[in-house]
């Protein structure tokens, strides 16, 4: 017997500061784990409606996110470090070049 | 309060707490090892959710497998280790829009259901009940997904290879 | 459309006496100079010779035809043929074109078309490269068709029109010439002097008009409705005398003849034209035509155009006596000789058909006399006979021709001029004496001027500086022509010959002319001593001319009795000055003030709309341009480059557009 709100306050908690962790970090390694945050966030969020409606949807589409995320990771990795190798740096500050 | 309910607060405090640090860590190690406490207390809030299945495979391929990307890409990329200001110029705006998020969600939340009703009955559900769910109602995305590996797969090898002409 | 006007003119004849013949097509004569001129005017420079075919062609068909009509009358005598087409309606008149053709008509209508047509091949060489010569041409041809207009016309508003267009023609004509002031100054005075005229004439005309209840304008109808007594004397009185204005001015009678001897600074076939043969023959020809009204009249009517003509004849005959200028003599000659006319028509029906045999003679010798003079002009290069001289042997054949006009001119026996004299003579005396004496003094006078024109052109030593030669074919064509015609025409009217004239010309019925023995000789002895004087006095040349070393006299005939003078000083001044210097304030102050004003206003008000244009306009559209570039430039800082700002602003929106799309 859970309060669904504490899990939703949970998530959205963990999202916020997933937000915050993807606009203030400067080491791109770093931001992709914020984005990491979010998703968990996103998946307590599938889980605690899954309990509310009886429905197994949530589990299985959290399972889905998972795996998902994980790709995305891996992709996302792999651009850190081609990035690297050209720049030399991962400092996303200065990977600028739309400036004005 | 249930028992379920302490548990679940208390997993909840420390993902939340850890996941501040992951956020605000100047190592940028202590923040990959931050990042695993708060994917483990979310594994375990599964669990207390009585999401077995899903609470294992959050321990498995989060805390087992990203995490060690991210250190492989951490080392990889020369990342600073020691302290070092990891956070841009833009931390009030970022603080800003995270408060906004933050709110706004609350609000939603509170709107749509107060803040304690509706209270839920656990589920169990077992690894099986999962499995029927998945290969017979959700077979297509299933198999998305699984294009989706496949794709990701081969990006990271296609970008991760050195271009051998320069 | 010819066809349909004759088909109507033909339903609309009146009285025809026979079977009419040619004299149908009378009203063809006049037309086809009339088509012949815009012809000449629009294409007459592309042809050969530049356009005197066309001239030519035109007046020697129009002349052949008015020979056909005239054989017509020979043959079958008296005769009227009458048409008219309606034209339109003024309240109660009925304003027709139509034609009249009696003998008179048909005498008048050879007399035009014959001098027209030697006037015109003549032109071919005396006007040789002048560079207005097609309009030359042009305007020739709109004169003839003028006056063989006023001819034929039958009802008084035609005459008129063709009156009118004579007078246009005989200006554009004199001023021919008019770079040269003097030309175009001489122009405008015979308009002037003739429209003074004209004046009385169109109220005459009125007034003829007015007396017959606005019925009618056809002038037989008129002589008819005069003759039968309807209408107050005094009332035909006024208009006859309104009429005889028109002559004053046309046929240049005293006061109105000065314009006559200035008109000949035109070309010489103009004047032989113009001022010898038709136009000024045309007032006398008004009185003819309208003798009904001058016969009905009072009596003092009649006796004052014998007064006018009187004087005239006197007066200018004195004049031609003292003229250097050879084209002047013949000119005074010219006012002389109308104004025998001119007093005849006031001496009754017989003298109205002796005046017209004068017209028709004098017509053909005075041409013959101007043409001349011409091609001595043209030899000479000089208009003075002071210069001239010894011409005898140079131009054998204007000498000859010259002197039988000059000898006509005289009333030497047996050329023209004797007997259409002899006629004035005879129906002088029958109760005018006063008329008879006078005209007998200017018979004399009229051969000694005569006289010493031809001795002083012809004979002694070359006086002048050039090398005169007999003129071109074209020219003397014509001459022998006309000289020929001299001699013959003055049998037609001559009492010995049967006078067929008077069988085709007369006032209510034939004339019987006779030749009464001592009024013959008496005329005759009058030219002999005249000419017998000419020739003792200038048989050689006498400097200075004798005639003008007569002291006072002289003086007053060299100042032309100082007419000119009085008109000038006394008339044309007061009224020309003042007139132009309110026409030219008027011009300058009000009329170009009112347009400069209107452009001025209009340059303002395009400045004003410049500025607007400039400020406001372009203004609003260059503001636009800089509002734009200065927004760009502060909007453009938003692009930092840095992606997570990007993803700030994102999440901040989203987070915004979630809550109003669940919440409201």
């Amino acid at each position: 017997m859970i309060r669904l709100p504490l899990v939703l306050f949970f998530s959205a908690a963990l999202f916020s500061i997933g937000v915050y962790g993807v606009l203030a970090r400067r080491n791109a390694v770093l931001i992709l784990m914020s984005i990491e945050l979010m998703l968990n966030a996103v998946n307590i969020n599938l889980i605690g409606f899954s309990n509310l409606w009886k429905d197994l949807a949530g589990q299985v589409f959290a399972l889905f996110v998972i795996a998902v995320a994980a790709a995305e990771v891996g992709i996302g990795l792999a651009i850190v470090i081609l990035v690297y190798r050209n720049r030399e740096t991962i400092n996303v500050n200065e990977v600028n070049l739309l400036k004005w | 309060m249930s028992a379920q309910e302490y548990a679940f607060v208390v997993f909840a405090l420390v993902g939340v707490v850890a996941a501040v640090r992951v956020v605000t860590a100047r190592n940028v190690v202590r923040a990959a090892l931050y990042l695993v406490v708060t994917l483990a207390s979310v594994g375990a809030v599964y669990l207390v959710l009585a999401a077995e299945f899903v609470g294992w495979v959050q321990i498995l391929i989060y805390v087992g497998a990203i995490v060690i990307l991210f250190l492989f890409g951490l080392m990889l990329t020369k990342a600073p280790i020691g302290r070092e200001a990891l956070d841009n110029q833009s931390r009030g705006l970022a603080l800003l829009v995270g408060l906004a998020i933050l709110a706004g969600l609350v609000f939603l939340i509170q709107n749509a259901f107060g803040w304690n009703d509706p209270k839920v009955e656990l589920v169990q559900a077992s690894s099986g009940v999962i499995g029927e769910s998945i290969f017979r109602h959700y077979v297509l995305p299933f198999e998305a997904v699984s294009f989706v590996l496949l794709a990701a797969l081969i990006g990271a090898i296609v970008l991760s290879t050195k271009d051998e002409r320069s | 459309m010819v066809g349909a006007l004759l088909h109507q003119a033909e339903g609309a004849a009146e009285a025809v006496a026979g079977s009419p013949g040619l004299a149908k097509y009378a009203w063809v004569v006049p037309l086809l100079p009339l088509l012949s001129a815009p012809l000449i005017m629009f294409f007459g420079k592309r042809l050969p010779g530049k356009g005197w075919i066309l001239g030519v062609g035109s007046v020697g068909a129009a002349f052949l035809l008015s020979l056909g009509i005239l054989w017509h009358f020979v043959e079958n005598g008296f005769g009227i043929y009458a048409a008219s087409v309606d034209w339109f309606k003024i309240g109660p008149l009925q304003m027709t074109l139509g034609e009249y053709v009696d003998g008179l008509t048909a005498v008048m209508l050879v007399v035009v078309t014959a001098v027209s047509l030697c006037v015109h091949i003549y032109s071919i060489g005396y006007m040789h490269g002048d560079k207005r010569f097609t309009w030359f041409y042009v305007v020739l041809s709109m004169f003839t068709a003028a006056m063989l207009n006023v001819v034929i016309a039958d009802n008084l508003f035609q005459l008129l029109v063709g009156w009118e267009v004579m007078g246009v023609c005989s200006y554009l004509l004199i001023g021919h010439w008019w770079e040269e002031h003097v030309n175009s100054s001489s122009a405008i005075k015979a308009f002037l002097t003739t429209r003074i005229g004209d004046v009385p004439f169109m109220f005459g005309i009125f007034v003829l008009i007015a007396a017959t209840g606005f019925t009618t304008s056809n002038i037989q109808e008129i002589g008819h409705i005069v003759a039968g007594g309807a209408i107050s004397p005094a009332v035909v009185s006024i208009a006859a005398l309104l009429l005889f204005g028109g002559t004053i001015g046309k046929s240049a009678q005293f006061p109105l003849h000065v314009w006559l001897p200035d008109a000949m600074a035109g070309p010489t076939p103009v004047s032989a034209l113009i001022h010898a043969a038709t136009m000024v023959a045309a007032g006398v020809y008004l009185v003819g035509r309208m003798y009904e009204v001058f016969i009905h009249a009072n009596p003092w009517v009649l006796q004052v155009v014998g007064i006018v003509g009187g004087i005239t004849m006197v007066g200018a005959a004195l004049l031609g006596l003292v003229q250097d200028d050879i084209k002047r003599v013949l000119a005074y000659s010219t006012v002389s000789q109308l104004a025998y006319m001119v007093t005849l028509m006031s001496a009754g029906p017989a003298g109205r058909d002796a005046a017209f045999f004068h017209l028709f003679t004098h017509a053909f010798f005075k041409a013959l006399l101007f043409l001349g003079s011409g091609s001595v002009i043209h030899a000479c290069h000089t208009n003075n006979m002071s210069e001239m001289g010894g011409l005898r042997k140079k131009m054998p054949v204007t000498f000859w021709t010259f002197l039988i006009g000059s000898l006509a001119l005289a009333g030497l026996p047996p050329l023209a001029g004797f007997w259409s004299k002899d006629e004035l003579l005879v129906a002088a005396s029958k109760g005018h004496e006063v008329v008879f004496v006078i005209m007998l003094a200017t018979a004399v006078i009229t051969a000694f001027y005569t006289i010493r024109m031809v001795m002083q052109t012809f004979t002694g030593e070359y006086r002048g500086h050039g090398h005169p030669h007999e003129s071109p074919l074209s020219m003397t064509g014509p001459l022998v022509a006309l000289a020929g015609a001299t001699l013959f025409v003055g049998f037609l009217g001559a009492g010995p010959a049967k006078a067929v004239f008077f069988d085709w010309v007369f006032f209510e019925e034939p004339e019987l002319v006779e030749l009464v023995p001592w009024i013959a000789l008496l005329s005759i002895a009058a030219a002999t001593l005249g000419v017998v004087a000419g020739y003792l006095v200038y048989r050689r040349w006498r400097d200075p001319d004798p005639v003008r070393a007569m002291g006072p006299v002289s003086t007053l005939l060299e100042h032309k009795y100082y007419l000119d003078d009085i008109y000038w000083k006394g008339i044309i001044k007061p009224i020309r000055d003042p007139l132009s210097a309110a026409v030219y304030w008027t011009n300058q102050k009000i009329l170009d003030g009112a347009v400069n004003g209107a452009a001025r206003a209009a340059r303002e008000a395009g400045d004003g709309v410049q500025v607007v244009d400039k400020n406001v306009i372009d203004g609003a559209v260059n503001g636009l341009g800089q509002v734009t570039g200065f927004t760009g430039g502060l909007l453009r800082y938003l692009q930092s480059g840095n992606v997570q700002r990007y993803a700030a602003f994102l999440f901040g929106g989203v987070v915004i557009l979630a809550v109003i799309f669940t919440r409201i």
